[in-house]
């Protein structure tokens, strides 16, 4: 069934009767989790990592619009009610008094959803944060499409927006680990940070593929290697990428999976370097629009620099997207695992 | 223009029980999800019934009806009390509100203009109704349609500076034709509105900004049929806001008590104890 997408005042409206079996359509949880996938998770990663990060780092101060609960920002404000201001639902003021915090010194983790972040309080980040290069770290829930809400809370868009300013470095973890290790490095960085979150019950994936992994600042890593295909996947597409490669193994396919967890600056070096090897069709993953992202950054990054291998991407459209269950979304957009196996199976 | 008659006229006695069957459906359909806003369903159901069975001029038919009072759900989250208000008012079928939420439904958890009819707006990103509230009353005007915009927001969107963008464009415009209900539960997200980001004193800070102001009880229904009353007969050219005191889960004793109730939590067997508290007290 498809959805009127666009306003019409002569719309003529057809009532959607519920199925008459008794069996029910899947239901769309409002703070997705995707800790149902499977893998063993870690409760609050980012919120515990703060405040261990806090302890030493007397600089950081935590900074919310009215979501402290659902960015996991509440462990710090228990740990630190002193250094934590509730600034209400207000992201522009938000934002604003987190540079006026870093202009005293101070190293602000702010935190909201990522549409509201990247659509109402832009204007604010990019010049009283980005232009003046301050240690502002904006650290935002339901990144792409992590929740059925609809596109109201659907940040599909994010990584476009902040790509296009200058200074900001933008980082899409994959899993538990990736969150809590990107805390002390991003607050070792000076500049302004834009983190995409993974909150509450976070799945801890790439360790169990890849024990010794670890998350570094600006660096792509290789968790698996393979000859057939590779894919360059960031955010929790990283973890659809690796349970893809294990069934595709089934299937006689070998791919590798490259994680590119900082989007920008991008690995360039990594990336291009792992795109020359000879005969591998090169797949990006990423858990964002087509417009604008992982994807693109790829694509641009090998054709600058002569490295033409056959291309393809696996993102969302570019469209605005349904509200409804999660895995029903992920299968309808294509960013399942189950997807990507198909795709990847038909573009060899 | 108290010369507008209402689609429904209905006494007293039943705007009490249309507030009682909207806050019936919405505990159903927070059933069916086995979550929802129910707690803002039932805060709010007798602003929407005053307003849908009161004080709104609409068609059941004709949703998009050129000369329907406009009523703008700034608060998407707030869909399942204005599905439960439409369903009473018969703009949309009872038996859909076995698909709250679920896949392809007309009905999804946030307010969305291109799925449901009656649902004006796309709310959702909060504190945007309000200005295109502005808009809509300065379009009716320039086209002489004498139709009022109903905006209702939240305490919480009170934070927003949109919000208050939207107000000072109002009374610029003398905007007389725009009634902003805002539901004062005491509640965001985080906590209590006023622990953290207060708004108070808010019927002075309307008043500032130009608008008529009416502060009441949001769950006593002759104060408010009142108070919209007032807010339609008015007859200076300037915005009117109702600034209505609600309170979160109101006609269900044993969620009224539960301190967290911005996305309150039901079992699964409290659904039905909820439906008897309800039924427990049944109006006329
Ligand atoms: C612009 C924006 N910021 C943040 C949110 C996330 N959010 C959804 S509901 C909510 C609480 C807002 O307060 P209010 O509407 O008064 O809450 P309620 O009374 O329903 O508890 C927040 C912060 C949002 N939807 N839009
Ligand atoms: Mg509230």
């Amino acid at each position: 069934m498809s959805v009127n997408r666009t306003y019409d005042p002569h719309h003529k409206w057809e009532p959607r009767l519920p199925p008459k079996s008794g069996e029910g359509g899947r239901t769309s949880a409002m703070i997705a989790s995707l800790a149902a996938e499977g893998y063993e998770t870690v409760s609050a990663p980012f919120g515990h990592a703060l405040v261990a990060e806090a302890r030493r780092n007397h600089r950081i101060v935590g900074l919310t619009a009215d979501l402290a609960k659902y960015t996991d920002l509440h462990v710090f404000a228990e740990a630190f009610p002193d250094r934590f201001y509730q600034m209400g639902m207000a992201e522009q003021v938000m934002i604003s008094a987190a540079a006026g915090l870093a202009r005293e010194g101070f190293m602000p983790f702010a935190t909201t959803y990522a549409v509201f972040a990247s659509r109402r309080a832009y204007d604010f980040i990019a010049m009283a944060i980005a232009e003046e290069y301050l240690p502002v770290k904006i650290v935002c829930a339901l990144p792409g499409l992590t929740t059925g809400y609809g596109p109201s809370h659907q940040a599909t868009e994010d990584m476009a927006i902040f790509r296009g300013l200058p200074n900001l470095t933008i980082i899409d973890p994959c899993d538990a680990v990736d969150v809590a290790e990107a805390v002390p490095a991003i607050a070792a960085h000076e500049g302004p940070v834009y983190m995409r979150l993974l909150r509450g019950k976070v799945p801890s994936v790439i360790r169990r593929h890849c024990p010794d992994y670890k998350f570094e600042l600006g660096k792509a890593k290789l968790l698996r290697d393979g000859t057939d295909a590779l894919i360059i996947a960031s955010g929790f597409m990283t973890m659809r990428a690796l349970d893809a490669a294990v069934e595709l193994e089934g299937q006689g396919i070998s791919a590798a999976v490259l994680h590119c967890p900082t989007i920008k600056p991008l690995d360039t070096g990594t990336i291009i370097a792992e795109a020359r090897r000879a005969g591998r069709l090169v797949v990006t993953a990423e858990n964002h629009t087509c417009v604008g992202g992982l994807g693109e950054a790829v694509a641009a990054t090998l054709l600058s620099n002569g490295a033409t291998p056959t291309f393809r991407m696996i993102s969302l459209p570019d469209q605005f997207l349904d509200a409804g269950a999660l895995p029903t979304l992920h299968e309808r957009y294509g960013i399942s695992t189950k997807s990507m196996v198909q795709k990847i199976r038909s573009w060899l | 223009m108290t010369s507008q008659s209402p689609a429904v006229q209905l006494s007293n006695t039943s705007l009490a029980r249309r507030a009682w069957e909207i806050r019936r459906k919405a505990v159903r359909m927070g059933e069916v999800q086995g979550q929802g806003y129910v707690g803002q369903a039932l805060g709010i159901a007798d602003v929407l019934a005053v307003s849908y069975f009161h004080a709104l001029t609409y068609r059941r038919q004709v949703p998009e009806w050129e000369g329907r009072d406009r009523f703008l759900l700034s608060i998407g989250h707030y869909a399942i009390a204005l599905y439960a208000a439409l369903i009473e008012a018969g703009i949309l079928p009872e038996q859909e509100l076995e698909t709250y939420g679920t896949d392809d439904s007309r009905l999804p958890m946030s307010g969305m203009a291109s799925y449901t009819p009656g649902m004006e707006i796309t709310g959702g990103s909060l504190g945007q109704g309000l200005g295109i509230g502005v808009g809509m009353a300065l379009g009716l005007k320039a086209k002489k349609n004498p139709a009022f915009v109903y905006n209702l927001m939240s305490d919480g969107e009170l934070g927003e500076g949109s919000t208050w963008e939207a107000a000072m464009s109002a009374a610029h415009h003398k905007l007389g034709n725009l009634i902003c209900l805002v539901d004062f539960n005491d509640q965001q997200a985080d906590g209590k509105s006023t622990e953290m980001l207060c708004s108070e004193p808010l019927g002075a800070k309307w008043t500032a900004f130009g608008w008529h102001v009416q502060r009441v009880d949001g769950n006593d229904i002759p104060a408010l049929v009142a108070a919209f009353d007032a807010a339609r007969a008015l007859e200076e050219a300037m915005p009117r806001v109702i600034i209505c005191d609600t309170l979160m889960c109101k006609g269900v004793p044993f969620l009224e008590q539960r301190d967290v109730t911005h996305f309150v939590r039901v079992e699964a067997d409290e659904w039905q104890k909820a439906l008897a508290a309800l039924d427990a007290n049944r109006p006329d």
